[in-house]
């Protein structure tokens, strides 16, 4: 039921009252924030780093602006409608293709284009931002993933989240929804987490409701089998954020795109501690052993330290 | 090093904190504990008037010392007024006089009072019973009334009992509806007993209840039967004396009587608080030393009840910082729990919880149909908190037809913050589901029924509102607290599965 505090200690676990004072509270200034709280600014700011994102087909700031929509959706198939200022997933419409009159969502629902311009009225009166604050909605290409995971998804798109400190790549998960989480990759929803080896983008450990689990309950794949393609060009993204934003201690979404490669969904500035529980692993030997690097390598140079520093063999 | 700075300033906190109040220990013989302690009450009386620039006369009765309680000191705050006490067959009376005032004028008088365990009364001379003339159609009801009363009864005090029912609501007659018409209730019965042939008279008593503030006399109607005395309520016809009736005017005069002004009316506001037996004169010393004394001690009553219960915020606070950092339990709203704390101390803790949990389950009801509506935020809390006034209103009235006395104080609870509450829940609900409105639910619940202990714990109390040297010792405590790392209790669950491998 419970474990001792020395044996966490011993397998390095970071509780929330270290992260929060040793790691965000020292590594995190305040006013980098909203870079991160606000979808929009980090979007407009990837784009300036040359960080490859998902292609915006439009934003949407005032409630009269909403009957543009029509006309900016008309040349896209499918497409994502989210709030800047969201956070864990609320709010987002995924739309898969749509014909003359109807758009369709992953599960087959239908809408017409009042439902979507309610939505769009609802995110901009702020009912999915925190607090309630006037939001922003912003219009996004469909993301294609990756046919590598088809078989380890139900429903949802299976994203990967790096934890970066102080530039360095120092843990990766990746988070497969289930039919539990209904489409969702919330991991205390249901979702799985699967900690990936640093060194290769294969997967190591996977948890669900923190218990072990080797294959994926949906599909019945192993996880063993399971490894991410394009491992480095997508650890070299997550690290180029520390630059890009200045926040020492960030989690970092990204998905693996059919025809653009990896992409940065978005940027966490308080990311979750279930990840050490993904890779069966605690992160303190890793930020400690950051802590010792010196400052100012470029990225190439730090994701291939980590990438011979943190390879692990699989647990699977 | 800003660590060391930290570390300095916390240690400057906690000795200067026990300095302080091993001080007070030692210098004012303020012991740690309540347990040697005598129970003193301090009893402020405040009479207001409106001058109109004529000499004003004010003559307010003072208590004496009685079964149950000795009076120990008094002190007046009346700027620019005479003042001198009397004592004659009225009793004992204070009289503030002024040849010229105008405007709204304030006097004060205050009374320490020692709790004494009971001893036997003074001897009481009985007022002999007054020749009573009723005008005429009042006569006959009297009459009537007494005849009524007087056939069931054995003695005086059954004779009484039975009069005082006669007026009670469910029993009152058509004589006693007339009656009440033209008189008041005590000094109704007082002259029906009087005319009977019993001596009676109508006196003034306050009910005791710690950190009350703008309270009124109630009026009692004490009966003689040649030997012995026995006090009456006149409204429930209940015998003999509550344990915490101050007998303020025992007399049977007037409580108080203002020449030369309109307006004049006097309320209470008491406090109570433990001194040992040895040492009960503490209070002059703080008088001695007037300008260099910021104590709070030194404040009016009325203030030093407010400081009572400021004080123990901070302790609700720390359970709260405790439950969070060191156990890990979710609350909606940081310190909500402390205010539903501090309304338990109102309403005691079962009531209390009964009343929370009905405002926010109906409260949450009647959300979830407002966000059909899809309101904007402001507009909608708004509604909410209109919603949970009318819910109290609703309670309240319904406790009070049902005869539950107790349901009347729901109206403690902070209206405001429960609405957030509910606002909060209801879109945890609509996010997460049901089972995480339980758990941050449960939490904030659990959080504040610590903090309520805590808060209502008889040593805390008196460590807080006697040593103010704990709060900055406390402050030292809660910066310690933000500075610790290590793992929070459920932690220790969560990531238990890790260490099983």
């Amino acid at each position: 039921m419970w474990a001792t505090p020395a044996k966490l200690r011993a397998k390095g676990i970071v509780g929330m009252n270290r992260r929060n004072i040793r790691y965000i509270g020292r590594y995190n200034r305040r006013r980098l924030y909203p870079l991160v709280d606000d979808k929009l600014k980090t979007k407009l700011l990837a784009q300036q780093h040359g960080i490859t994102t998902p292609a915006l087909i439009g934003t949407i700031t005032t409630q009269f602006g909403i009957k543009q929509l029509e006309v900016l959706l008309a040349d896209h198939p499918g497409f994502v409608i989210k709030p800047a200022k969201g956070s864990g997933g609320k709010g987002i419409l995924v739309i898969e293709r749509c014909d003359s009159a109807h758009f369709y969502k992953p599960s087959g629902a239908e809408l017409i284009l009042t439902d979507i311009e309610r939505h769009v009225s609802n995110i901009l009166s702020g009912l999915y931002s925190l607090g309630g604050t006037p939001d922003v909605a912003l219009i996004e290409a469909l993301i294609h993933f990756d046919e590598a995971f088809a078989d380890y998804s139900y429903e949802g798109v299976p994203d990967i989240r790096v934890i970066i400190f102080r530039g360095y790549p120092v843990m990766a998960m990746m988070r497969l929804s289930t039919a539990v989480s209904d489409g969702k990759a919330n991991l205390h929803q249901g979702a799985i987490g699967v900690g990936l080896d640093i060194g290769s983008g294969s997967a190591v450990h996977g948890v669900q409701f923190n218990r072990r689990c080797n294959h994926h309950p949906d599909t019945n794949h192993a996880l063993a089998d399971l490894y991410i393609p394009n491992w480095q060009p997508l650890l070299l993204l997550a690290a180029g954020c520390y630059e890009m934003t200045g926040l020492g201690y960030i989690g970092t979404d990204m998905v693996l795109d059919r025809h653009h490669g990896p992409m940065l969904l978005e940027l966490n500035a308080r990311p979750g501690l279930t990840i050490q529980m993904a890779n069966g692993e605690g992160l303190k030997p890793r930020l400690d052993c950051i802590e010792q690097q010196p400052a100012g390598r470029p990225p190439a140079e730090r994701v291939a330290f980590v990438q011979q520093q943190f390879a692990r063999r699989s647990a699977l | 090093m800003p660590r060391l700075t930290f570390y300095l300033i916390v240690a400057l906190l906690l000795v200067a904190g026990i300095g302080a109040s091993v001080h007070r220990h030692v210098q004012f013989e303020v012991p740690w504990t309540p347990g040697e302690l005598r129970q003193v009450w301090e009893v402020e009386a405040l009479i207001r008037f409106t001058a109109r620039g004529e000499p004003v006369l004010v003559d307010l009765a003072l208590p004496a010392d009685q079964p149950g309680f000795r009076v120990l000191t008094e002190n007046t705050a009346s700027p620019g007024y005479g003042l001198a006490f009397v004592e004659d067959q009225r009793g004992r009376r204070a009289q503030w006089s002024i040849r010229e005032a105008s405007g709204s004028q304030q006097l004060y008088y205050s009374v320490r009072l020692l709790v004494t365990p009971d001893q036997s009364p003074p001897p009481q001379v009985p007022p002999p019973p007054r020749e009573i003339t009723w005008d005429r159609p009042y006569s006959t009801a009297a009459e009537q009334v007494i005849e009524r009363a007087y056939a069931r009864s054995a003695d005086a005090f059954t004779f009484a009992r039975e009069l005082i029912r006669d007026f009670g609501d469910q029993r009152q007659g058509e004589n006693a509806r007339l009656l009440l018409t033209q008189f008041e209730r005590g000094a109704l019965l007082v002259r029906l007993l009087n005319q009977a042939g019993v001596s009676a008279r109508e006196i003034s008593g306050l009910l005791l209840e710690d950190g009350r503030r703008r309270q009124t006399l109630t009026t009692w109607v004490q009966v003689f039967d040649g030997q012995r005395v026995m006090l009456f309520n006149p409204l429930t016809g209940a015998q003999g004396r509550p344990e915490n009736l101050l007998l303020w005017e025992a007399a049977g005069e007037a409580v108080l009587e203002v020449e030369g002004a309109v307006n004049s009316r006097v309320t209470f506001s008491m406090l109570s608080h433990y001194q040992p037996a040895l040492v009960p004169d503490l209070r002059d010393q703080f008088h001695d030393e007037t300008l260099l004394n910021f104590s709070i001690h030194s404040l009016p009553l009325e203030e030093q009840a407010l400081f009572q219960t400021i004080l123990l915020i901070p302790i609700g606070a720390l359970v709260v910082v405790l439950l969070r950092i060191l156990v890990g339990i979710k609350t909606s709203g940081t310190f909500m729990p402390v205010l539903i704390a501090l309304a338990f101390i109102q309403t005691s803790l079962v009531t209390g919880l009964i009343g929370f949990l009905l405002i926010v389950a109906v409260g949450l009801v009647i959300r979830s149909y407002l966000s059909y509506l899809n309101l904007l935020l402001v507009a909608r809390v708004t509604a909410v908190i209109i919603t949970v006034i009318g819910i109290i209103s609703l309670f309240s009235v319904l406790s009070y037809r049902f005869g539950l006395n107790a349901g009347l104080t729901i109206t403690f609870f902070p209206m405001i913050i429960l609405s957030w509450t509910i606002e909060r829940m209801s879109i945890i609900w609509e996010e997460e589901g049901p089972k995480q409105v339980l758990v941050q639910g449960g939490g904030s619940l659990l959080t504040a029924v610590l903090a309520y202990l805590a808060m209502n714990n008889p040593l805390i109390r008196h460590l807080t509102f006697n040593f103010l040297g704990v709060q900055l010792v406390l402050m030292a405590l809660i910066l310690l607290l933000g500075n610790y790392t290590g793992y929070r209790l459920l932690e220790l669950r969560r990531f238990k599965p890790m260490v099983d491998d």
